[in-house]
Protein backbone atom coordinates (compact mmCIF):
# COMPACT_ATOMS: atom_id res chain seq x y z
CA UNK A 1 0.00 0.00 0.00
CA UNK A 2 2.88 2.45 0.99
CA UNK A 3 4.69 1.30 -2.36
CA UNK A 4 1.91 2.66 -4.20
CA UNK A 5 1.40 5.61 -2.12
CA UNK A 6 4.80 6.96 -2.92
CA UNK A 7 4.66 5.48 -6.53
CA UNK A 8 1.51 7.61 -6.98
CA UNK A 9 3.13 10.90 -5.25
CA UNK A 10 6.15 10.35 -7.69
CA UNK A 11 4.82 10.41 -10.71
CA UNK A 12 1.69 13.00 -10.19
CA UNK A 13 4.39 15.14 -9.08
CA UNK A 14 2.75 15.94 -5.68
CA UNK A 15 5.56 17.15 -3.95
CA UNK A 16 6.79 19.57 -6.59
CA UNK A 17 3.46 20.81 -7.44
CA UNK A 18 3.13 21.93 -3.48
CA UNK A 19 6.31 23.94 -4.21
CA UNK A 20 5.21 24.87 -6.69
CA UNK A 21 2.05 26.60 -5.00
CA UNK A 22 4.38 28.23 -2.46
CA UNK A 23 5.88 30.33 -4.86
CA UNK A 24 2.80 31.09 -6.86
CA UNK A 25 1.31 32.13 -3.73
CA UNK A 26 4.62 34.15 -2.69
CA UNK A 27 4.16 35.87 -6.24
CA UNK A 28 1.08 37.71 -4.81
CA UNK A 29 2.62 38.02 -2.03
CA UNK A 30 3.20 41.93 -0.74
CA UNK A 31 6.91 43.37 -1.79
CA UNK A 32 8.75 44.35 1.59
CA UNK A 33 11.92 46.21 -0.15
CA UNK A 34 12.28 49.02 0.93
CA UNK A 35 13.46 51.89 -2.00
CA UNK A 36 16.88 52.90 0.27
CA UNK A 37 17.53 56.21 -0.93
CA UNK A 38 13.64 57.37 -1.31
CA UNK A 39 12.87 55.60 1.39
CA UNK A 40 14.34 54.29 4.85
CA UNK A 41 13.56 52.14 7.50
CA UNK A 42 13.12 53.73 10.97
CA UNK A 43 16.22 53.86 13.25
CA UNK A 44 16.67 54.05 17.00
CA UNK A 45 18.20 56.99 18.83
CA UNK A 46 20.56 54.76 20.26
CA UNK A 47 21.38 53.89 16.35
CA UNK A 48 25.46 53.54 16.36
CA UNK A 49 26.59 55.28 12.86
CA UNK A 50 29.29 57.95 11.92
CA UNK A 51 31.43 59.69 14.64
CA UNK A 52 30.54 63.42 15.56
CA UNK A 53 32.51 65.28 18.29
CA UNK A 54 30.28 68.14 19.69
CA UNK A 55 30.53 71.45 20.92
CA UNK A 56 28.75 73.58 23.93
CA UNK A 57 26.26 75.85 22.57
CA UNK A 58 28.43 78.53 23.15
CA UNK A 59 30.82 76.83 20.22
CA UNK A 60 33.60 75.89 22.76
CA UNK A 61 34.70 72.45 21.83
CA UNK A 62 33.12 69.78 24.65
CA UNK A 63 36.63 67.44 24.32
CA UNK A 64 38.68 67.82 27.14
CA UNK A 65 41.18 64.92 25.94
CA UNK A 66 40.89 62.85 28.98
CA UNK A 67 41.41 60.16 26.49
CA UNK A 68 38.99 57.35 28.05
CA UNK A 69 37.79 56.70 24.61
CA UNK A 70 40.98 56.28 23.08
CA UNK A 71 41.49 53.80 25.97
CA UNK A 72 38.34 52.01 25.98
CA UNK A 73 38.40 51.52 21.90
CA UNK A 74 38.36 47.76 21.95
CA UNK A 75 39.56 47.86 17.93
CA UNK A 76 42.44 50.56 19.11
CA UNK A 77 40.83 52.80 15.92
CA UNK A 78 41.05 56.45 17.76
CA UNK A 79 44.28 58.20 18.24
CA UNK A 80 44.21 61.44 20.31
CA UNK A 81 47.05 63.90 21.10
CA UNK A 82 47.05 66.52 23.30
CA UNK A 83 48.24 70.39 24.49
CA UNK A 84 48.09 73.02 26.69
CA UNK A 85 45.64 75.58 24.82
CA UNK A 86 46.63 79.25 25.35
CA UNK A 87 44.06 80.23 28.13
CA UNK A 88 45.44 77.20 30.00
CA UNK A 89 42.60 74.72 29.37
CA UNK A 90 43.78 70.54 27.96
CA UNK A 91 42.81 70.64 24.56
CA UNK A 92 43.42 67.89 21.80
CA UNK A 93 45.85 68.82 19.03
CA UNK A 94 44.53 65.73 17.40
CA UNK A 95 41.93 63.22 16.85
CA UNK A 96 41.30 60.70 14.83
CA UNK A 97 39.77 58.00 14.21
CA UNK A 98 40.22 55.52 11.55
CA UNK A 99 36.75 54.36 10.48
CA UNK A 100 38.08 51.31 8.63
CA UNK A 101 39.26 49.85 11.99
CA UNK A 102 35.96 50.93 14.29
CA UNK A 103 33.45 48.42 15.27
CA UNK A 104 30.66 50.73 16.07
CA UNK A 105 30.63 49.16 19.71
CA UNK A 106 29.80 52.60 21.11
CA UNK A 107 32.20 52.03 23.62
CA UNK A 108 33.86 55.60 23.48
CA UNK A 109 30.62 57.30 23.50
CA UNK A 110 29.64 55.22 26.66
CA UNK A 111 33.06 56.54 28.03
CA UNK A 112 32.86 59.93 27.41
CA UNK A 113 32.37 62.05 30.94
CA UNK A 114 31.26 65.04 28.94
CA UNK A 115 29.50 63.89 25.80
CA UNK A 116 31.93 65.07 23.56
CA UNK A 117 32.13 61.69 21.11
CA UNK A 118 29.00 60.34 19.67
CA UNK A 119 27.58 58.62 17.29
CA UNK A 120 25.13 59.64 14.74
CA UNK A 121 22.36 57.96 12.66
CA UNK A 122 24.56 58.87 9.46
CA UNK A 123 25.25 55.12 8.12
CA UNK A 124 25.61 55.80 4.66
CA UNK A 125 28.93 57.69 4.09
CA UNK A 126 31.75 56.37 1.96
CA UNK A 127 35.79 56.89 0.97
CA UNK A 128 37.12 56.98 -2.68
CA UNK A 129 40.33 56.53 -1.82
CA UNK A 130 42.85 54.98 0.66
CA UNK A 131 43.01 57.58 3.55
CA UNK A 132 39.46 58.93 3.10
CA UNK A 133 37.72 56.83 5.82
CA UNK A 134 40.19 58.07 8.54
CA UNK A 135 38.38 60.83 10.33
CA UNK A 136 40.55 63.81 11.82
CA UNK A 137 39.00 66.09 14.51
CA UNK A 138 37.64 68.93 11.85
CA UNK A 139 35.98 66.52 10.03
CA UNK A 140 34.28 65.03 13.22
CA UNK A 141 33.76 68.56 14.64
CA UNK A 142 32.05 69.46 10.76
CA UNK A 143 29.76 66.14 11.34
CA UNK A 144 28.75 67.17 14.60
CA UNK A 145 27.95 71.16 13.82
CA UNK A 146 25.83 69.56 10.91
CA UNK A 147 23.77 67.23 13.24
CA UNK A 148 23.45 68.96 16.39
CA UNK A 149 20.31 69.22 16.48
CA UNK A 150 19.32 65.45 15.54
CA UNK A 151 22.17 64.55 18.25
CA UNK A 152 20.37 66.96 20.64
CA UNK A 153 17.67 65.44 20.22
CA UNK A 154 18.82 61.43 20.40
CA UNK A 155 20.73 62.14 23.63
CA UNK A 156 17.72 63.97 25.22
CA UNK A 157 15.30 60.80 24.46
CA UNK A 158 18.14 58.14 25.61
CA UNK A 159 19.39 60.20 28.95
CA UNK A 160 16.55 58.87 31.31
CA UNK A 161 17.94 55.12 30.22
CA UNK A 162 21.34 55.94 31.15
CA UNK B 1 0.97 45.70 -51.22
CA UNK B 2 1.45 43.85 -53.74
CA UNK B 3 2.18 46.48 -55.63
CA UNK B 4 5.17 47.58 -53.54
CA UNK B 5 6.79 44.13 -53.48
CA UNK B 6 6.53 44.17 -57.59
CA UNK B 7 8.19 47.27 -57.90
CA UNK B 8 11.00 45.84 -55.26
CA UNK B 9 11.18 42.83 -57.30
CA UNK B 10 11.95 44.81 -60.40
CA UNK B 11 14.46 47.49 -58.20
CA UNK B 12 16.66 44.10 -56.96
CA UNK B 13 16.19 41.83 -60.50
CA UNK B 14 17.77 38.99 -59.74
CA UNK B 15 18.84 39.65 -55.96
CA UNK B 16 14.81 39.48 -55.56
CA UNK B 17 14.87 35.89 -54.13
CA UNK B 18 17.72 36.37 -51.46
CA UNK B 19 16.35 39.72 -50.49
CA UNK B 20 13.46 38.37 -49.56
CA UNK B 21 14.57 35.59 -47.90
CA UNK B 22 16.44 38.22 -45.75
CA UNK B 23 13.81 40.13 -45.35
CA UNK B 24 11.68 37.11 -43.53
CA UNK B 25 14.64 36.05 -41.78
CA UNK B 26 15.37 39.86 -40.13
CA UNK B 27 11.45 39.65 -39.09
CA UNK B 28 11.67 36.38 -37.56
CA UNK B 29 14.89 37.08 -35.96
CA UNK B 30 14.67 40.90 -34.84
CA UNK B 31 11.38 40.04 -32.82
CA UNK B 32 13.38 37.05 -31.51
CA UNK B 33 15.99 39.13 -29.85
CA UNK B 34 14.21 41.53 -28.01
CA UNK B 35 12.00 38.62 -26.80
CA UNK B 36 15.18 37.32 -25.89
CA UNK B 37 16.13 40.56 -23.96
CA UNK B 38 12.48 41.03 -22.60
CA UNK B 39 12.77 37.62 -21.35
CA UNK B 40 15.83 37.93 -19.28
CA UNK B 41 13.70 41.06 -17.72
CA UNK B 42 10.61 38.91 -17.04
CA UNK B 43 12.99 36.39 -15.65
CA UNK B 44 14.60 38.75 -13.06
CA UNK B 45 11.23 40.68 -12.12
CA UNK B 46 8.81 37.48 -12.06
CA UNK B 47 11.68 35.29 -9.54
CA UNK B 48 11.89 38.71 -7.64
CA UNK B 49 8.10 38.53 -7.24
CA UNK B 50 8.53 34.99 -6.29
CA UNK B 51 11.26 35.85 -3.67
CA UNK B 52 9.23 38.44 -2.31
CA UNK B 53 11.50 41.44 -3.99
CA UNK B 54 10.73 43.54 -6.46
CA UNK B 55 13.30 42.94 -9.18
CA UNK B 56 14.94 45.57 -11.21
CA UNK B 57 13.14 48.51 -11.67
CA UNK B 58 16.23 51.69 -11.75
CA UNK B 59 16.79 51.80 -15.07
CA UNK B 60 13.85 53.48 -17.06
CA UNK B 61 9.92 53.46 -15.88
CA UNK B 62 9.72 49.84 -13.83
CA UNK B 63 13.01 49.22 -14.95
CA UNK B 64 12.08 48.46 -18.92
CA UNK B 65 15.21 49.83 -19.90
CA UNK B 66 17.49 47.42 -18.16
CA UNK B 67 18.01 44.35 -20.55
CA UNK B 68 19.07 47.41 -22.54
CA UNK B 69 21.53 48.37 -20.66
CA UNK B 70 22.70 44.73 -20.08
CA UNK B 71 23.34 44.41 -23.70
CA UNK B 72 25.75 48.31 -23.83
CA UNK B 73 27.45 46.51 -20.77
CA UNK B 74 28.61 43.24 -22.79
CA UNK B 75 28.83 45.23 -26.07
CA UNK B 76 31.36 47.36 -24.43
CA UNK B 77 33.12 44.90 -22.61
CA UNK B 78 36.71 43.37 -23.87
CA UNK B 79 36.41 40.26 -25.07
CA UNK B 80 38.86 38.06 -22.55
CA UNK B 81 41.32 35.49 -24.81
CA UNK B 82 42.50 33.16 -22.64
CA UNK B 83 46.13 32.32 -23.15
CA UNK B 84 46.01 28.89 -23.68
CA UNK B 85 42.82 28.17 -25.03
CA UNK B 86 42.69 27.08 -29.36
CA UNK B 87 41.67 30.87 -30.44
CA UNK B 88 39.84 29.75 -33.40
CA UNK B 89 37.51 27.46 -31.73
CA UNK B 90 37.27 29.03 -28.55
CA UNK B 91 35.45 32.30 -30.81
CA UNK B 92 33.78 29.52 -33.32
CA UNK B 93 32.04 27.93 -30.45
CA UNK B 94 29.46 31.02 -29.12
CA UNK B 95 28.76 30.60 -33.26
CA UNK B 96 28.23 27.10 -33.27
CA UNK B 97 25.45 27.38 -29.94
CA UNK B 98 23.59 30.59 -31.30
CA UNK B 99 23.29 29.07 -35.67
CA UNK B 100 21.34 25.82 -34.52
CA UNK B 101 19.06 28.24 -31.75
CA UNK B 102 18.36 30.72 -34.83
CA UNK B 103 18.38 28.07 -37.50
CA UNK B 104 15.12 25.93 -36.09
CA UNK B 105 13.02 29.10 -36.38
CA UNK B 106 13.05 28.52 -40.07
CA UNK B 107 10.56 25.85 -40.07
CA UNK B 108 8.26 27.39 -36.96
CA UNK B 109 4.96 28.54 -38.19
CA UNK B 110 3.43 31.58 -36.54
CA UNK B 111 -0.13 30.81 -38.60
CA UNK B 112 -1.19 28.52 -41.00
CA UNK B 113 0.49 30.80 -43.34
CA UNK B 114 2.93 32.62 -41.75
CA UNK B 115 5.97 30.35 -42.07
CA UNK B 116 9.53 31.00 -43.45
CA UNK B 117 9.65 27.17 -44.68
CA UNK B 118 6.71 24.69 -44.80
CA UNK B 119 8.79 21.69 -45.07
CA UNK B 120 7.51 18.12 -44.66
CA UNK B 121 9.87 17.02 -42.37
CA UNK B 122 10.13 19.96 -40.39
CA UNK B 123 9.96 18.77 -36.79
CA UNK B 124 12.49 15.75 -37.83
CA UNK B 125 14.43 19.15 -39.33
CA UNK B 126 14.00 20.21 -35.49
CA UNK B 127 15.01 17.33 -33.58
CA UNK B 128 18.34 17.64 -36.05
CA UNK B 129 19.36 21.20 -35.76
CA UNK B 130 18.99 21.59 -31.84
CA UNK B 131 21.03 19.03 -31.31
CA UNK B 132 23.43 20.57 -33.30
CA UNK B 133 23.80 22.90 -30.68
CA UNK B 134 25.43 20.77 -28.36
CA UNK B 135 28.48 20.82 -30.28
CA UNK B 136 29.26 24.79 -29.57
CA UNK B 137 29.13 23.81 -25.69
CA UNK B 138 31.33 20.87 -26.28
CA UNK B 139 33.83 22.99 -28.40
CA UNK B 140 33.61 25.90 -25.61
CA UNK B 141 34.38 23.49 -23.07
CA UNK B 142 37.21 22.19 -24.62
CA UNK B 143 38.46 25.34 -26.34
CA UNK B 144 38.91 27.59 -22.87
CA UNK B 145 41.39 24.99 -21.90
CA UNK B 146 39.98 24.70 -18.11
CA UNK B 147 39.17 22.21 -16.41
CA UNK B 148 35.86 23.87 -14.90
CA UNK B 149 34.66 24.67 -18.51
CA UNK B 150 35.67 21.35 -19.66
CA UNK B 151 33.64 19.62 -16.54
CA UNK B 152 30.70 22.08 -17.44
CA UNK B 153 31.03 20.97 -21.22
CA UNK B 154 30.95 17.16 -20.49
CA UNK B 155 27.61 17.58 -18.10
CA UNK B 156 25.96 19.39 -20.57
CA UNK B 157 26.88 17.07 -23.55
CA UNK B 158 25.97 14.34 -21.55
CA UNK B 159 22.83 15.85 -20.09
CA UNK B 160 21.36 17.22 -23.30
CA UNK B 161 22.22 13.69 -25.23
CA UNK B 162 20.29 11.66 -22.82
CA UNK B 163 17.57 14.15 -22.81
CA UNK B 164 17.20 14.96 -26.13
CA UNK B 165 16.16 10.77 -26.44
CA UNK B 166 13.40 11.34 -23.88
CA UNK B 167 12.07 14.34 -26.06
CA UNK B 168 12.48 12.33 -29.58
CA UNK B 169 10.14 9.98 -28.19
CA UNK B 170 7.79 12.42 -26.91
CA UNK B 171 7.72 13.26 -30.39
CA UNK B 172 7.03 10.38 -31.83
CA UNK B 173 3.99 10.18 -29.75
CA UNK B 174 2.82 13.73 -31.40
CA UNK B 175 3.35 12.34 -34.71
CA UNK B 176 1.83 8.97 -34.28
CA UNK B 177 -1.25 11.18 -33.02
CA UNK B 178 -0.69 13.52 -36.12
CA UNK B 179 0.16 10.91 -38.76
CA UNK B 180 2.76 13.78 -39.85
CA UNK B 181 6.03 15.20 -39.35
CA UNK B 182 4.78 19.12 -40.80
CA UNK B 183 4.21 21.52 -38.00
CA UNK B 184 1.50 23.07 -39.92
CA UNK B 185 -0.21 19.53 -40.07
CA UNK B 186 0.37 18.88 -36.56
CA UNK B 187 -1.22 22.21 -35.53
CA UNK B 188 -4.35 21.93 -37.81
CA UNK B 189 -4.77 18.37 -36.29
CA UNK B 190 -5.57 19.47 -33.06
CA UNK B 191 -8.09 22.01 -34.41
CA UNK B 192 -11.33 22.42 -31.99
CA UNK B 193 -11.57 23.15 -28.54
CA UNK B 194 -8.93 22.91 -25.48
CA UNK B 195 -9.75 19.12 -25.41
CA UNK B 196 -8.75 18.07 -28.91
CA UNK B 197 -5.07 19.54 -28.11
CA UNK B 198 -2.83 16.25 -27.90
CA UNK B 199 -1.78 17.50 -24.54
CA UNK B 200 -5.04 15.06 -23.02
CA UNK B 201 -4.42 12.12 -24.81
CA UNK B 202 -0.34 12.14 -24.18
CA UNK B 203 -0.63 13.97 -20.97
CA UNK B 204 2.79 12.05 -19.79
CA UNK B 205 4.77 12.74 -23.00
CA UNK B 206 3.16 16.69 -22.39
CA UNK B 207 5.25 16.74 -18.97
CA UNK B 208 7.95 14.37 -20.59
CA UNK B 209 8.85 17.03 -23.47
CA UNK B 210 8.11 20.03 -20.89
CA UNK B 211 10.55 18.87 -18.15
CA UNK B 212 12.86 17.14 -20.69
CA UNK B 213 12.45 20.54 -22.40
CA UNK B 214 13.83 22.30 -19.59
CA UNK B 215 16.60 19.90 -19.00
CA UNK B 216 17.97 20.16 -22.80
CA UNK B 217 18.06 24.22 -22.08
CA UNK B 218 20.39 23.50 -19.48
CA UNK B 219 17.90 25.55 -17.17
CA UNK B 220 17.18 25.33 -13.86
CA UNK B 221 16.42 22.58 -12.01
CA UNK B 222 18.71 21.04 -14.37
CA UNK B 223 21.56 23.61 -14.49
CA UNK B 224 24.48 21.62 -13.39
CA UNK B 225 26.40 22.85 -16.25
CA UNK B 226 26.51 26.67 -15.36
CA UNK B 227 25.45 25.62 -11.43
CA UNK B 228 26.25 29.20 -10.50
CA UNK B 229 28.05 28.34 -7.03
CA UNK B 230 29.96 25.44 -8.02
CA UNK B 231 31.61 25.50 -11.61
CA UNK B 232 29.94 28.48 -13.59
CA UNK B 233 30.17 25.91 -16.66
CA UNK B 234 31.23 25.48 -19.81
CA UNK B 235 31.51 29.50 -20.20
CA UNK B 236 33.59 30.45 -17.35
CA UNK B 237 36.09 31.86 -19.26
CA UNK B 238 33.72 33.79 -22.04
CA UNK B 239 33.31 36.93 -21.42
CA UNK B 240 31.74 40.70 -23.34
CA UNK B 241 29.73 39.77 -26.36
CA UNK B 242 31.29 36.50 -26.61
CA UNK B 243 29.41 35.71 -23.34
CA UNK B 244 25.98 37.44 -24.46
CA UNK B 245 25.81 35.15 -28.06
CA UNK B 246 25.74 32.40 -25.10
CA UNK B 247 23.80 33.75 -22.91
CA UNK B 248 21.57 34.57 -26.39
CA UNK B 249 21.30 31.00 -27.56
CA UNK B 250 20.12 29.94 -24.26
CA UNK B 251 17.49 31.94 -24.09
CA UNK B 252 16.54 31.75 -27.64
CA UNK B 253 16.23 27.69 -26.75
CA UNK B 254 13.88 28.32 -24.14
CA UNK B 255 11.65 30.75 -26.44
CA UNK B 256 12.32 27.45 -29.05
CA UNK B 257 11.24 25.06 -26.62
CA UNK B 258 8.42 26.59 -25.53
CA UNK B 259 7.12 27.39 -29.08
CA UNK B 260 7.47 23.73 -30.00
CA UNK B 261 5.33 22.82 -26.93
CA UNK B 262 2.70 25.07 -27.60
CA UNK B 263 2.38 24.07 -31.18
CA UNK B 264 2.96 20.04 -30.68
CA UNK B 265 0.86 19.80 -27.34
CA UNK B 266 -1.27 23.17 -27.02
CA UNK B 267 -2.88 23.73 -29.89
CA UNK B 268 -1.04 26.30 -31.55
CA UNK B 269 -2.67 29.17 -33.16
CA UNK B 270 -5.98 27.16 -31.88
CA UNK B 271 -8.36 29.36 -29.75
CA UNK B 272 -8.99 27.75 -26.26
CA UNK B 273 -12.57 27.25 -27.16
CA UNK B 274 -13.99 27.05 -30.52
CA UNK B 275 -16.31 29.28 -30.72
CA UNK B 276 -16.84 33.43 -30.31
CA UNK B 277 -15.33 35.01 -28.06
CA UNK B 278 -12.28 32.84 -28.58
CA UNK B 279 -12.50 33.17 -32.34
CA UNK B 280 -12.10 36.29 -32.63
CA UNK B 281 -8.77 36.94 -30.95
CA UNK B 282 -6.10 36.44 -33.96
CA UNK B 283 -4.19 33.04 -33.89
CA UNK B 284 -0.81 34.64 -33.89
CA UNK B 285 -1.78 36.05 -30.11
CA UNK B 286 -2.99 32.40 -29.31
CA UNK B 287 0.47 31.05 -29.50
CA UNK B 288 2.32 33.55 -28.39
CA UNK B 289 -0.21 33.51 -24.82
CA UNK B 290 0.72 29.95 -24.84
CA UNK B 291 4.18 30.67 -25.59
CA UNK B 292 4.17 33.24 -22.55
CA UNK B 293 2.71 30.84 -20.55
CA UNK B 294 5.49 28.12 -21.15
CA UNK B 295 8.14 30.44 -20.65
CA UNK B 296 6.37 31.50 -17.06
CA UNK B 297 6.41 27.93 -16.05
CA UNK B 298 10.26 27.80 -16.91
CA UNK B 299 10.79 31.38 -14.41
CA UNK B 300 8.58 29.67 -11.88
CA UNK B 301 10.09 26.33 -11.85
CA UNK B 302 13.59 28.12 -11.40
CA UNK B 303 12.15 29.71 -8.83
CA UNK B 304 11.03 26.86 -6.77
CA UNK B 305 13.11 24.07 -7.21
CA UNK B 306 16.95 23.28 -5.68
CA UNK B 307 19.43 22.06 -8.59
CA UNK B 308 19.22 18.61 -9.06
CA UNK B 309 21.88 16.26 -8.20
CA UNK B 310 24.13 14.91 -11.30
CA UNK B 311 23.55 11.61 -11.02
CA UNK B 312 19.87 12.42 -9.89
CA UNK B 313 19.53 13.83 -13.80
CA UNK B 314 20.75 11.26 -15.43
CA UNK B 315 18.81 8.65 -13.21
CA UNK B 316 15.93 10.69 -13.97
CA UNK B 317 16.58 10.74 -17.76
CA UNK B 318 17.10 7.08 -18.28
CA UNK B 319 15.37 4.92 -15.80
CA UNK B 320 11.78 7.35 -15.65
CA UNK B 321 11.58 9.57 -18.96
CA UNK B 322 12.73 7.24 -21.24
CA UNK B 323 10.57 4.14 -19.65
CA UNK B 324 7.53 6.69 -19.51
CA UNK B 325 7.84 8.17 -22.94
CA UNK B 326 8.08 4.24 -24.35
CA UNK B 327 5.05 2.92 -22.67
CA UNK B 328 2.99 5.90 -23.75
CA UNK B 329 3.82 5.22 -26.89
CA UNK B 330 2.83 1.17 -26.96
CA UNK B 331 -0.16 2.62 -25.05
CA UNK B 332 -0.96 5.44 -27.83
CA UNK B 333 -0.09 2.41 -30.59
CA UNK B 334 -2.10 -0.15 -28.80
CA UNK B 335 -5.23 2.73 -28.22
CA UNK B 336 -5.20 3.42 -31.90
CA UNK B 337 -6.09 -0.19 -32.87
CA UNK B 338 -8.94 -0.08 -31.13
CA UNK B 339 -12.26 1.46 -31.35
CA UNK B 340 -11.40 4.38 -29.13
CA UNK B 341 -8.64 5.12 -31.55
CA UNK B 342 -10.20 8.67 -32.81
CA UNK B 343 -9.30 9.86 -28.95
CA UNK B 344 -6.01 10.12 -30.39
CA UNK B 345 -5.90 11.78 -33.17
Amino acid sequence: MNKIKSFLSTYLLVELLKGLALTGRNLFARKITVQFPEERTPLSPRFRGLHALRRYPSGEERCIACKLCEAVCPALAITIESAQRDDGTRRTTRYDIDLTKCIFCGMCEEACPVDAIVETRIFDYHGEKRGDLIYTKEMLLAVGDKNEVQIAKDKAADAKYR
Amino acid sequence: MTDALTYLQGLFGAAWPLVWSMAKIVAIVAPLMLGVAYLTYAERKIIGYMQVRIGPNRVGPKGWLQPIADALKLLMKEIVLPTSANKGLFLLAPVLAIGPALAAWAVIPFSPELVLANIDASLLYIMAITSMGVYGIVLAGWASNSKYAFLGAMRASAQIVSYEIAMGFALVGVLMAAQSLNLVDIVKGQQGGVFSWYWLPLFPLFVVYLIAGVAETNRAPFDVVEGESEIVGFHVDYAGMAFAIFFLAEYANMILVSTMTALMFLGGWNPLFDFAPFTWIPGFVWLLAKVCFILFLFLWFRATFPRYRYDQIMRLGWKVFIPVTLVWILVVGAAMQTPYGHLFH
